[in-house]
């Protein structure tokens, strides 16, 4: 009997040791990530901040490290962001609103699901191919800020549509039953009621979408988004050049002083996305309130 | 509260307000427009794609594309075999993945399983961030940091490097695996860890031998996402990887993707029509199709292998 207690305790006392072990495995496997993350912010911290100055804001890109700038990139991405915000949250809410407030249960709903799925896994330089063919040559918009608008508003729309569609569904049924029973007909109670409650969560969605859009730079490379613009678009149908881009051409330089530059600018890219990921998170907490 | 003053009960007849009756009958199709967008877009790239490449095989033989071993398709003498392309996608895919697959799914172990809920709630979304960082920052941390790092190590490593370029897409896709592992996990039911628990199984034992076989489905359907997710990813290797197609197995050499071909070409100027101009399209459809076959792969396992509780 005392024989079966020991052989019992020793294969407790080793199982306890493989949980032991393998706990600080799991915690390392978790540190890893973190650890990444940190060097990486780390490594353009200090390769970037002594580049960090108010002639980054204020020069155009030069061939004299010196004396570069991201002026026309960081105009060049606004643009972009003000041309795309109303068309994506125009087609995305409202193919959101089709799906989740009109469709039937059919198939050709089914397939449009599927297919905004399936798309939302297409790799980013294939939307590139696309806009170059159809924007840039089909319709002749030329190598112009529109065209890479609505190239990236086609990248977007998945991420829109799915993020609008769960807004949607949270709003409680209670909230349409309500409205209907005032005699409101659909249109009055998505456009007066379901909308309005949706909101905030919608808002997250395409401020984390832009985000996106801001980063993403294989694309833009693809249309043709120039990487040495001298002047500001004056139109939509001028070229340009937007920040990721501009960082891209740094980078791919061999002399050092560029890719300190090229840090400086991604310090200012992702400052950029952290205020604008931050303004989602507040609008999200905002949003949690409220139901 | 407009739609307050609106009688109730009673036939579309009755709207007094014309523009409310228009509005409510021209909205549904409107949306459903806006709806139909996404599947043009889905006909665009498969038309885009298709046409020029069906063109392009016109000139240059498929089997001699599928199935060639030199891609030159810019310098004389001129070859258009995508395999050089495809082997240094796939080296750098399964670099990724062989960092990105165990370390996810260890996170995704740790913070489901043992992590305290006050720890999960920081970290999980610091692990999400890795998912926001723009990928030619990613190509940049590649190049001045994970590359002179190697270096140290292997000091005949080249500038530009499979290796570094495919750590640095894993670490990419870390979150991708890490949550989309962890929401599986949290999917199973308390009730089967607390039997386990009631045998006397070990926090190992109950997350390894419990927990992810029965989500193993949700796992597996992560994995193939972030590898479908490293196929298709362009900036890092732009940057990192060089620009050499070539058959090689060896890690630290120069080489390039299918994503950085098209991006080199689509550098420089070439003229529209022309075959190297093709040669974008057919590297493109050829990434397109092995990307959405991935993508409906990871759609069917999650589906198929299920386990309902």
């Amino acid at each position: 009997m005392s024989i079966l207690q020991d052989a019992n305790r020793e294969q407790i006392s080793r199982r306890r040791k493989i949980d032991w072990i393998l706990h600080i495995l799991f915690i390392a496997a978790t540190a890893v990530g973190i650890l990444a993350l940190m060097a990486l912010l780390v490594n353009i911290m200090m390769d970037g901040l002594s580049r960090l100055s108010p002639d980054l804001f204020t020069n155009y890109p030069s061939r004299m490290a010196s004396k570069a700038g991201l002026k026309s990139a960081i105009v060049g991405s606004i643009y972009m962001v003000l041309i795309m915000t109303p068309i994506s949250f125009i087609l995305g809410v409202g193919a959101a609103i089709y799906l989740e407030e009109y469709a039937n249960k059919n198939w050709l709903t089914r397939l449009i699901q599927l297919n905004i799925s399936t798309l939302a896994g297409v790799p980013s330089i294939v939307y590139g191919i696309l806009g170059l063919t159809i924007f840039v040559r089909g319709m002749h918009l030329e190598r112009s800020l529109l065209s890479g608008a609505l190239t990236m508003t086609l990248l977007v729309l998945p991420i829109i549509i799915v993020s609008a569609q769960e807004a949607l569904r949270a709003v409680p049924r209670q909230r349409r039953d309500a409205s209907f029973a005032l005699g409101a007909t659909r249109w009055q109670t998505v456009s007066g009621s379901v909308l309005p409650s949706a909101m905030p969560g919608i808002m997250t969605g395409v401020i984390l979408a832009l985000s996106r859009a801001i980063g993403e730079t294989a694309p833009l490379v693809m249309i043709g988004a120039l990487t040495f613009v001298a002047f500001l678009p004056n139109g939509i149908m001028d070229s340009f050049t937007v920040m990721p881009i501009q960082i891209f051409n740094w980078i791919s330089r061999p002399q050092e002083a560029f890719h300190e530059l090229a840090a400086a600018g991604i310090i200012l890219l992702l400052g950029l996305l952290l205020i604008m990921n931050f303004a989602a998170i507040l609008l999200r907490n905002k949003y949690s309130k409220n139901l | 509260m407009n739609q307050a003053k609106e009688r109730p009960g009673i036939t579309s007849i009755s709207f007094k307000n014309k523009k409310t009756y228009i509005l409510d009958r021209a909205m549904p199709l409107f949306l459903f427009l806006c709806a139909a967008v996404s599947i043009v877009t889905t006909i665009g790239i498969v038309y885009t794609l298709l046409s020029e490449t069906v063109d392009f095989f016109r000139k240059i033989p498929i089997f001699d594309f599928i199935f060639g071993t030199n891609w030159s398709p810019l310098i004389a003498p001129k070859s258009f075999g995508i395999l050089p392309l495809l082997s240094g996608t796939m080296m750098i895919t399964i670099i990724a993945c062989l960092f990105a697959i165990p370390v996810g799914l260890a996170s995704a172990i740790y913070l489901s399983e043992y992590a305290p809920t006050r720890v999960r709630k920081i970290v999980k979304p610091v692990l999400e961030v890795l998912a926001g960082v723009p990928t030619i920052v990613y190509g940049y941390f590649a190049l001045t940091f994970v590359t002179p790092l190697i270096r140290i190590i292997f000091p005949d490593t080249g500038v530009f490097n499979a290796l570094s370029a495919g750590i640095v897409v894993g670490i990419m896709i870390i979150p991708m695996v890490s949550s989309l592992s962890e929401d599986a996990m949290q999917a199973v039911p308390r009730s089967l860890r607390q039997g386990a628990y009631a045998l006397g199984a070990t926090r190992f034992e109950v997350a390894l031998k419990v927990v992810v076989p029965a989500a193993f489905s949700g796992i597996v359907s992560s994995a193939v996402l972030a590898f479908s997710r490293a196929i298709g990813e362009t900036m890092i290797v732009a940057v990192a990887a060089g620009a050499t197609p070539k058959l090689t197995f060896n890690p630290l050499e120069s080489i390039q993707t299918m994503t950085g071909y098209i991006v080199q070409v689509s550098l420089g100027d070439i003229p529209h029509g022309s075959i190297e101009y093709g040669t974008i399209y057919a590297v493109g459809m050829a990434l397109f199709v092995i990307t959405f076959l991935l993508n409906i792969l990871a759609q069917w396992v999650a589906r198929r292998f299920r386990e309902e509780y």
